[in-house]
């Protein structure tokens, strides 16, 4: 079993799209989980639909719609600071000190981060990096496993068959509270999967499809 | 934010003219365009709290988007596709445009004060 698991991604949302069927599973083994989010997703596109938010409430709501879906996977959160877009941008080395600070204080035993350039946004494949640097820091003997999770549209043809692949359908409900919890997001992603409780058979199976596997990619740090 | 209101846009444009302020300027068709069609291109571009002082300003267009240019002694400043606007805190000038799923797609901001950052 997990010691802690510590999640690693650059906005508000991506640990509810990405990872919160692998987080609900954790959480009911009682393993204690960490999101570290880097940015507040200030430069969303999504302001609500219809519209509520704008570019200058965002960060706030956007903070909100995090804390709420981290009370929902009942994890605990620490925000980076860091702003939306612009990570790739930043010195990565620090980035990487910083995580690697936090990641000797929690001690966890799996890190979950998006994999280096496979990750379509560029704030994804600058944050994943910058998990990656921070792990391979760390003196080998206390080093936590890395999942590496890669989202473009050709990750399988490009790395293969995922090393690790959860099916997340017994946990879809938690997964879908969470993701509705980022209320100025939600909908604009989802479209008309965001009435889950309500949809009919077709969309349920597509909503299970899309949603209901996560996969990640064991990184090796020898290679 | 709501629908853009020419004459009372004009009218908040023109007590920002020849004095310092902060502009943002955005424009944006997300970070997913190419990943969601890979025919599409990502293109972005994005200045926060550049000071600038203009000394005319003036919004154009008809239906429901508008233009709004503003000319400074060594330049110029526009944005097009401006649909929302709102006054925040009282001070803070936001324009937007959405698209039809509500997402943002271009912004034009003035403010005497910086945005955050
Ligand atoms: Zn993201």
């Amino acid at each position: 079993m997990e010691k802690h698991v510590v999640v690693i991604y650059p906005h508000p949302d991506d640990e509810s799209f990405g990872a919160a069927g692998t987080i609900a599973k954790f959480r009911e083994q009682g393993v204690p989980v960490t999101y570290l989010c880097g940015t507040l997703g200030e430069m969303g596109r999504n302001m609500g639909s219809p519209t509520f938010a704008n570019r200058e409430t965002l960060p706030e709501i956007r903070k909100q719609e995090l804390l709420n879906a981290c009370k929902a996977l009942d994890i605990q959160v620490q925000m980076l600071g860091y702003r939306d877009k612009t990570i790739e941008y930043e010195n990565r080395s620090q980035i990487a000190d910083d995580l690697k600070a936090r990641l000797e204080e929690i001690k966890p035993s799996l890190v979950i981060t998006h994999y280096p350039p496979h990750a379509v946004h560029p704030d994804h494949n600058a944050m994943g990096a910058a998990a990656i640097e921070a792990v391979s820091l760390m003196e080998p003997e206390v080093r936590p496993t890395v999942w590496a999770q890669a989202i473009t549209n050709t990750y399988v043809e490009d790395l293969g068959k995922p090393h690790v692949i959860n099916d997340i359908r017994p946990y879809l409900d938690k997964k879908m509270e969470a993701i509705l919890c980022h209320t100025s997001q939600a909908s604009g992603i989802l479209g008309q999967l965001t009435d889950y409780e309500n949809l009919d058979k077709d969309l349920k199976e597509k909503a299970e499809k899309r949603l209901g596997y996560e996969q990640f990619y064991i990184w090796d740090f020898e290679k | 934010m709501k629908s853009i209101e020419m004459e009372k846009v004009q009218e908040q444009l023109d007590r920002f003219t020849n004095k310092a302020v902060y502009v943002h300027v955005e424009t944006t068709n997300g970070a997913y365009a190419s990943h969601f069609d890979d025919k599409a291109y990502n293109v972005g571009a994005y200045v926060r709290n550049a000071e600038v002082t203009f000394h005319q300003a003036k919004i154009v267009g008809s239906g429901n988007a508008y233009r709004v240019g503003l000319k400074m002694e060594k330049g110029w400043i526009y944005a097009e596709g401006l649909t929302d606007w709102v006054m925040q805190e009282e001070s803070k000038m936001l324009m937007a445009g959405h698209d039809r799923e509500g997402r943002l797609m271009v912004a034009l901001q003035i403010s005497e004060t910086p945005f955050s950052y």
